[in-house]
């Protein structure tokens, strides 16, 4: 374990100022902390206070942080009003869809090139990293609109692979490399296959970063919104989108645009409380974002 | 000698894996690419047949004023959606490098704006940011401050989305040199402790000098990020007030999808691309001096 710049000094000065100062020091790093996290701490409260709060405590000023009067209307407003059920279904196919879909193609890939050592494929993956998602938008807008693809979930899962590939090839590509080749070469040696050796050995082994690449891709798809918005029709939309049509229509309805926005980020954030450990390695690893 | 040569071999194999890959990337990705460029020498709308009309798209970019105005502000945004997180970053891990009582937790709940969906995210600070009923400007007559419009004024618009980038990725920067950190070896610091060196003098002399290629990692993601920074502009703003936070991005939806004008949106296309890669390319070779230093 590295030792932190701030944590040193206390050992050198002496024993009576050191008291005084290491109390001061501990103060200003715990007061460090608080200004760190109490704007993400404010901002998903508000969030949450709003989304219980009727329309009356909502537009009052000052504003009421803690709700009077908790109530669950703004979440049945929300669908009541228009179908949230069907865009969470369709939220979740793409993701899911989009995410098999990138582990079934970037697994074989990410271990082709750690074996073979062919890095300039992997310069596609930084390539799409710099690509707007916007510019490949037009393209396939026209593509599908050729194909009669355009409003179908399957334009939504092809564009969400843009997002999923690159990420998994690239965690991929590091597990592989980091596995040790020596079992299997051994079954090279017992007369498998190359196929028979991934499938039996490497890829049992690389579980951990298949499950990396898997919860960021999901992720990842399940947060976009700019495909989404273009192609997908009325019956299409993901939630992203659904919720951002709630707020063009409903300006000041803010109890039920915070419940609209809780229920869209809520499953990500709890996904996140359980795996947050794969995210910061996948995360750190490729500094990947869709 | 045999060995190598199917040794070699066996590597082209493996290239086989590679395939099924390959193929969704040229139809995804490779096609789009190249339709580009061909859409980008057309007059083109979506409903009327296209016209070759050569770089005349590119020509015509170079003289719009909304254009050059969107790229200005894109670069204003850029560098300040990288300075502040970068700054901030760099100290959050600091803060969270240090062993303390619930740092897992605090973590955890620290790096939550980073995961969340953005249209979300942006909902809610459209609503913080309202000029009247908004909370932001409530926190502020606490402590004394003037009210601001946030997003509603040309002047403030691109600050305020400034912030909520600032809110949303600074957590990324500071995992990226928190990885830093814990790489680093302890012995500079415990020889330096024993020499008398202050915690700032260590900070800057020992430990910012041994993360910086973490710093510029980060530096590279983050310019690249804010260059493409769509969600929450369009989500709050939608380029407004007027076009004071139009940004490429912005107005190249608007000329696509809102105009129809697919050639001409074309060629913004390729130009925002050649501008990234340039950004980046710059940003890396300042890394590689750095290095060498």
């Amino acid at each position: 374990m590295g030792v932190a710049a701030g944590a040193l000094p206390r050992a050198q000065t002496s024993p009576r100022i050191g008291r005084g100062r290491a109390t001061l020091r501990r103060l200003g790093f715990w007061l460090a902390l608080l200004v760190l996290l109490s704007p993400v701490v404010l901002v998903f409260l508000w969030m949450l206070s709003l989304s219980l709060k009727p329309a009356v405590e909502n537009t009052a000023y000052p504003p009421i942080f803690i709700p009077r009067n908790p109530t669950l209307d703004n979440f049945r407003e929300v669908f009541a009003n228009s179908p949230f059920g069907l865009y969470t279904v369709n939220s979740l196919v793409v993701a899911t869809a989009s995410t098999a879909l990138s582990l079934l193609v970037g697994v074989p890939a990410g271990y082709g090139i750690a074996k073979s050592r062919a890095y300039g494929l992997a310069a596609f993956v930084l390539v799409s990293r710099m690509t707007p998602g916007l510019s490949f938008l037009i393209p396939w807008f026209m593509l599908f609109r050729y194909l009669g693809l355009n409003n179908t979930l399957w334009a939504l899962i092809i564009t969400h692979l843009v997002i999923g590939l690159p990420i998994t090839i690239w965690v991929m590509m590091g597990f592989f490399e980091d596995l040790h080749p020596e079992l299997e070469e051994a079954a090279l040696v017992d007369g498998a296959n190359i196929w028979a050796a991934f499938r039996d050995v490497a890829l049992p082994l690389a579980r951990p970063g298949m499950v990396v690449a898997a919860i960021l891709a999901f992720i990842f798809s399940w947060n976009n919104f700019i495909f989404a918005v273009v192609l997908a029709g009325r019956e299409t939309r993901t939630l992203p989108v659904a919720v951002f049509n709630v707020l063009t229509f409903e300006q000041l309805a803010w109890g039920a645009l915070a419940a609209a926005a809780l229920i869209v980020t809520l499953p990500v954030l709890i996904l996140t409380a359980f795996v947050q450990r794969q995210i910061i390695v996948g995360m750190t690893a490729g500094g990947m974002k869709g | 000698m045999r060995r190598t040569g199917s040794s070699y071999r066996r590597r082209d194999k493996y290239l086989r894996f590679v395939v099924p890959a390959l193929l969704v990337i040229v139809a995804v990705i490779i096609f789009p690419w190249v339709f580009t460029v061909f859409m980008s020498l057309h007059d083109w709308q979506v409903a009327s047949p296209r016209r070759w009309v050569g770089l005349a798209n590119y020509a015509n970019l170079l003289e719009d004023e909304r254009f050059r105005a969107a790229i200005g502000r894109t670069f204003v945004y850029t560098l300040l959606a990288v300075v502040f997180p970068v700054v901030i970053g760099v100290a959050a891990a600091v803060v969270f490098h240090r062993e303390f009582p619930l740092r897992g937790l605090l973590r955890s709940i620290y790096i939550l704006p980073m995961v969340a969906t953005p249209v979300a995210i942006a909902l809610v600070w459209t609503m913080m940011f309202h000029p009247q009923l908004g909370v932001l400007n409530y926190l502020l007559s606490l402590v004394g401050l003037p009210p601001s419009l946030w997003v509603y004024s040309p002047q403030t618009v691109i600050p305020s989305l400034v912030l909520v980038e600032t809110w949303q990725w600074t957590p990324l920067v500071m995992l990226i040199v928190l990885g830093g950190l814990a790489a680093l070896p302890v012995e500079p610091m415990e020889s330096a402790v024993i020499d008398g060196a202050g915690a700032w003098q260590i900070f800057r002399d020992i430990t910012l000098p041994l993360v910086m290629p973490f710093v510029m990692v980060a530096v590279v993601l983050r310019t690249i990020d804010a260059l493409k920074a769509f969600d929450t502009i369009f989500t709050i703003t939608q380029g407004g007030p007027g076009v004071a936070s139009e940004t490429i991005n912005i107005y190249l939806y608007l000329q696509a999808f809102s105009f129809f004008r697919i050639g001409h949106a074309s060629a913004v296309v390729i130009v925002f691309f050649v501008i990234i890669v340039a950004c980046s390319l710059s940003l890396l070779a300042l890394r590689q001096r750095l290095r060498w230093a």
